[in-house]
């Protein structure tokens, strides 16, 4: 790496919120003509390192140098003059406008702007790297990796040289994330230095050639991913031994717990979400739900759960005993009062999940408040039983009186899947259950899901990770465009062939 | 040629949380700069001496018994109207018809007074009076409730064209009952009788008002704060999502919580003309039911430090008008006077929310 010039050279940089230290004296470097990976833990202060760099944060202490020269970065706009872009993890796009439009949009340019020459020059960016856009077409009409695009052609338009990405294969399939890796490298190529942030240890050690690690906001070491493994990686973030290998015991005395069928259902603008869906979820097996984001997962799930209004097609609950019960066409009350004990952990976690202003305590309580004839609340119960949740899935929080906004990412979902399953369900649906969590918490997750197996709830796992997907489900049921492409044994199943499933119903080429 | 930028001088950053001492501290410090900034104002424009004036607005508020039992049946009633849109604010039911739903409530009250005053026996028409009025003002937070919740109108829009609404009926009742006809106003209701006049405590006019309040209170903040009622109204007002995830029916407890918000404003209606005005007009409630917006967010929807916030209000309004009587200025002047202590109040919470720190920019040996 000697004989490479770093183009970033970050110092002892410090930046604290409130009583937090987010990050504490990090070094790091940054070079040309390299892929950086940015490794660490939720909460190891990885997107505010960056945010500093991009202009979003400014660093309490330290000093940032760009190519050999001190800079002083206060805003976005700054950071574009020393050539540093930032492609964020939830995109900033405005939906109406065109991706030209979109592209030039806040820059300030002497004279009339001329949007034939802006397609021009969008143009020949995409012609160096091999990107794949139309310059004309409007953000709403396009996929999600398409949007992603745009956002990376914008910070290059404007001259970046150093590009950070947050976590920009969370939301694309794998053929989806293969071209963007292509993209990355042909940049590396032409001497750009490239950040990426992600918790996928495969990517790290299929894309990046440096790996840089941060540890509660301490930086704890940098090396070539050539010489090292995921295991060493892993190691290093957590700072201690830990296993990867997800558990998968085989289903014991599996019966029918819910069957789906010809489930069809439609948005409120009356757009097609579901279509003549049928499947079964057993008891004590882990059913997986793959997907290209927004196929329907979401409205499936809902479904089930009794929030999203059905057009057609059954849902019937097997008790124990054998009596059937239909779900559609009842709220969550109306199936909790029939005795179905159906636990949800939603996507959106603060948004629908918990109250994010609300103490753990008090989120503890939103499924069992009404219980009893009193007038009052019982906070006692709903007490203990944060103090447990907190004890039993390691929650770091300063106490159960804390607001759960202000836990990390990881924190917050261990809250949600502790209180869903401290009520003893019998079927548990879960989506994108690690979604922006750590190696370590994602495992604590997949432990959680796997106790419920083995004690006999029926699990529905919608997940994004389809290295995950095959290792943890007992069957998984692929969606394209809200019908079902197939459903595959999870043991012996083949990650191209589910990958095609989703992009194509049925997987076949010729379709 | 790259711009370069200094580095910032002033740092803002979230506070992670205070001792209550230290944030009752800046609010202290904020009104004595509040009360500094005034001074300047008031040698500036006037001439007259500030610690006068001073004196003279806490005159104003205590100076005399009648002017303490006055402030504190103002900061009843301002307390009464603040109470009753709390629970609708704290679900994100931006109620802003108090004015409304008070005038409304005072109607059916004087309906029952001037209707049946005489023909029936004095303790039935005041239980009447209690249920119209409470009713009344219930309906008239509903018809907005029930609209945003089958077709989700805009509360705001609703309840501010109810308040005219309202405003018009009370101005035809008066002409219909005007007494003597031609004059335009209703006067005293039931003057020699005194039917349907809420029951004095001893020689204490406004002290039924006050004591009602004071129980309207404590009740509401423990319905607040640990009735399964007032969880699901936080629950709903944080996320409709998140409700519906619980099996809340959203719509029911809209309906429910602005039935008792515009009962509570129904209330207040009857506290005025039943209790103290013993007539109606189209300002009874002058303004109240928006003040109270202002009482209710500056405590946070915190019934208890509503008492405080309340107080602070008609303390400052009692002591700007007895500043312009006695000085003989204009009555703004003691609205500026207000206004600027308000803004130092409101921006305090700044400070206790956020820190400001000055950086230092040391260059240290790397």
């Amino acid at each position: 790496m000697e004989n490479k010039t770093a183009a970033v050279q970050m110092r002892d940089i410090t930046k604290r919120f409130g009583t937090v230290l987010a990050n504490d004296r990090v070094w790091l470097d940054i070079y040309k003509g390299e892929i950086l990976a940015l490794l660490g833990e939720n909460g190891s202060g990885k997107t505010t390192l960056m945010n500093m760099l991009s202009g979003i944060y400014f660093p309490d202490e330290g000093q940032i140098f760009i190519g050999g020269q001190e800079a002083v970065i206060r805003s976005p706009r700054d950071a574009f003059g020393y050539g540093i872009g930032m492609i964020h993890q939830h995109f900033k796009l405005v939906d109406v406008l065109t991706a030209a439009e979109n592209i030039v949009l806040g820059l300030k340019e002497p004279g009339r702007l001329n949007m034939d020459a802006v397609a021009k020059k969008v143009k020949a960016i995409c012609d160096t790297y091999g990107f794949d856009v139309d310059p004309n077409q409007k953000i709403y009409n396009m996929s999600v990796s398409q949007k992603q695009t745009v956002e990376i052609v914008k910070v290059l338009y404007r001259g970046a040289d150093i590009l950070i990405l947050d976590e920009p294969t969370a939301v694309l399939t794998p053929q989806e994330t293969e071209k963007l890796f292509a993209v990355l490298r042909n940049m590396r190529d032409a001497g750009k230095a490239i950040v990426i942030i992600t918790h996928k240890m495969h990517e790290v050690e299929e894309l990046s050639d440096r790996v840089a690690i941060l540890r509660h906001g301490q930086f704890v070491g940098d090396m070539l991913t050539a010489k090292t493994n995921a295991q060493e990686m892993t190691n290093m973030m957590v700072g201690r031994p830990v296993t990867l290998n997800i558990e998968r015991p085989d289903p014991v005395d599996s019966k029918p717990r819910v069957e789906v069928k010809g489930l069809t259902v439609r948005d409120m603008e009356g757009t097609l979400k579901l279509e003549d869906v049928s499947f079964t979820i057993n008891s004590g097996e882990i059913l997986g739900i793959a997907g290209i984001s927004g196929c329907g997962q979401k409205e499936l799930l809902e479904s089930i759960a009794g929030l999203q209004p059905v057009e057609k097609g059954s849902i019937c609950y097997v008790a124990d005993d054998g009596t059937r019960e239909e779900l559609v066409g009842k709220d969550p009350l109306r199936i909790a009062d029939m005795g179905v004990c159906l636990s949800f952990v939603p996507e959106d976690r603060l948004g629908m999940g918990l109250v994010g202003s609300m103490d753990l305590t008090d989120n503890m309580m939103l499924r069992s408040f009404r219980k009893g004839k009193s007038f009052f609340t019982d906070r006692k119960k709903p007490r203990q039983l944060a103090e447990k949740v907190v004890k039993d899935l390691e929650v770091v929080t300063p106490s159960v009186s804390t607001p759960v906004r202000r836990l990390s990412g990881g924190n917050v979902q261990k809250v949600l899947v502790g209180r869903e399953i401290a009520s003893a369900p019998s079927v548990l649906l879960t989506a994108y259950a690690v979604r922006g969590l750590d190696i370590n918490a994602s495992y604590t997750i997949y432990d959680l899901i796997n106790q419920q197996k083995k004690a006999g709830v029926a699990v529905v796992y919608v997940g994004e990770d389809l290295d995950v997907l095959l290792e943890l489900c007992d069957r998984i049921l692929v969606l394209c465009g809200g019908k079902v492409s197939g459903i595959v044994e999870g043991r012996g199943a083949s990650k191209p062939d589910v990958g095609m499933m989703m992009t194509r119903l049925g997987g076949k080429k010729n379709a | 040629m790259r711009k370069q930028s200094k580095a910032p001088i002033v740092h803002i950053s979230k506070r992670s949380a205070l001792p209550w001492y230290h944030a009752w501290a800046i609010r202290g410090a904020a009104i004595l700069l509040a009360l500094v900034a005034c001074a300047v104002v008031t040698t500036a424009l006037t001439g007259e001496d500030p610690i006068g004036v001073y004196k003279t607005m806490f005159a104003g508020a205590f100076g005399t018994q009648r002017k303490a039992w006055i402030l504190g049946q103002n900061l009843a009633i301002l307390l009464c109207i603040s109470l009753a849109v709390t629970p609708a604010f704290k679900m994100r039911f931006w109620n802003i018809g108090g004015e409304g739903q008070v005038l409304i409530g005072g109607l059916a009250t004087a309906a029952c007074m001037i209707l049946l005053g005489d023909k029936i026996p004095n303790w039935l028409l005041i239980v009447i009076m209690i249920f119209a009025s409470i009713a009344a003002g219930a309906i008239w937070g509903a018809i907005p409730a029930i609209c945003k919740a089958k077709w989700s109108t805009n509360e705001t829009l609703f309840t501010l064209m109810m308040n005219y609404v309202a405003t018009q009926l009370v101005a035809f009742f008066v002409i219909v009952w005007e007494v003597p006809k031609g004059a335009g106003k209703i006067g005293i209701i039931n003057q020699t009788t005194q039917a349907g006049w809420l029951p004095q405590i001893g020689s204490y006019k406004y002290l039924l008002n006050i004591l009602v309040v004071a129980v309207l209170t404590v009740l509401m903040y423990f319905y607040l704060t640990r009735s399964k009622q007032g969880y699901e109204i936080a629950v709903v007002g944080e996320s409709e999502r998140t409700a519906r995830y619980v099996g809340i029916n959203v719509g029911r407890v809209i309906v429910r919580t602005m039935l008792i918000s515009g009962g509570i404003c129904g209330l207040a209606g009857l506290l005025l003309v039943g209790g103290t005005d013993h007539t109606i007009t189209t300002t009874i409630a002058g303004g109240r039911g928006f003040t109270a917006v202002m009482v209710a967010w500056l405590a946070k929807f915190n019934p208890l430090v509503m008492v405080f916030t309340s107080f602070l209000l008609v303390f400052l309004s009692r002591g700007a008008s007895e500043i312009s009587t006695i000085y003989g200025l204009n009555h703004s002047f003691g609205d500026i006077l207000t206004g600027i202590i308000l803004f130092f109040i409101i921006g305090s919470e700044f400070f206790i929310s956020y820190r400001l720190s000055f950086l230092k920019h040391t260059k240290k040996e790397g």
